[in-house]
């Protein structure tokens, strides 16, 4: 069951970046460009999300356990440290240069387009670099 | 600063936002797991075998099947790419490599992250978006 409820989130997730214009890496670079023609609607999108995951994550507090009876996994970490800084600074630089981020790239790469998958071959080489080298000063 | 009223789209941005919470806070609720796709990304690659990786699987198989419901009922919006190859690699390497240091992206900490009211992701959040403010501006307007 648990494997239908992760497809079928996977299916909604992927329409609602199709929808919302974030697998379209122009219109992320049009939000991300504040000093040209600014395109405000990405900020509706992160505003939307959270406006529906709240209460969801709320309800979750509520109970002991998800509705398949798994334990939730609630992350454990909470202390704002070095690799989370210059993680998301490393991070936010690429997602500027190219107006992609890991979700809309799993999409790009499902509608065929060859750039995005070109995107996400290097990027799982970033992570692999990560899982190389840099996991030591995280894990330290 | 001029806004882009071609451009702006708030309903479909609005309605697609709903429903990328409604599939984060829904997996989370159903199986407990946080939508992070670095993460789930970095799970199904280089986790050890032992740990299960079948729901990782079938999440990122539906991410990329959307494209493919959506084009069974019309047709996918534009898509447009104006990064060069080159920066396309650079950038994929930067956004692998970041956001597993900073232990997530846009999902894991911008949706889900600030739904849970974490400080942490937050501080990520606005990190990476400053970063991503600051890097559009430097290719679109300082480097010329």
């Amino acid at each position: 069951m648990s494997i239908l409820f992760a497809a079928l989130s996977g299916l909604v997730f992927g329409l609602g970046l199709i929808l919302s214009g974030m697998a379209n890496p122009a219109k992320v670079t049009g939000f991300l460009d504040l000093a040209g023609l600014w395109d405000p609607s990405l900020a509706l999108v992160m505003g939307g999300a959270i406006a529906v995951a709240l209460p969801l994550f709320r309800l979750a507090r509520k109970r002991t356990q998800a509705v398949t009876g798994d334990p939730f996994q609630w992350p454990r970490k909470t202390h704002i440290d070095k690799p989370l800084l210059l993680g998301a600074l490393i991070f936010g630089a690429g997602w500027g240069l190219a107006g992609i981020c890991p979700g809309p790239a799993l999409v790009l790469v499902g509608a065929g387009i060859p750039q995005g998958i070109a995107f996400t071959v290097a990027m799982l080489a970033g992570m692999s670099l990560y899982e190389l080298f840099a996991h030591r000063i995280t894990r330290t | 600063m001029t806004i882009d009223w071609l451009h702006f789209s708030p309903w479909s941005a609005l309605a697609g936002g709903a429903l990328i919470g409604l599939a984060a806070g829904g997996l989370f609720l159903l199986n407990g797991r946080i939508a992070g796709i670095s993460g789930i990304l970095g799970g199904m690659f280089f986790n050890k075998p032992e740990r299960t990786n079948t729901w990782r699987w079938a999440f990122v198989a539906g991410l990329i099947l959307a494209p493919w419901l959506w084009r069974g009922f019309g047709v996918l919006p534009g898509i447009q790419i104006n990064a060069s190859s080159v920066l396309l690699v650079i950038a994929g390497l930067l956004v692998g490599l970041g956001t597993r240091l900073g232990s997530g992206c846009t999902s894991g900490h911008g949706v889900c992250g600030l739904s849970r009211l974490s400080a942490r992701s937050l501080v990520a959040t606005l990190v990476f978006m400053a970063v991503g403010f600051v890097t559009v501006w430097l290719f679109q307007h300082g480097l010329h």
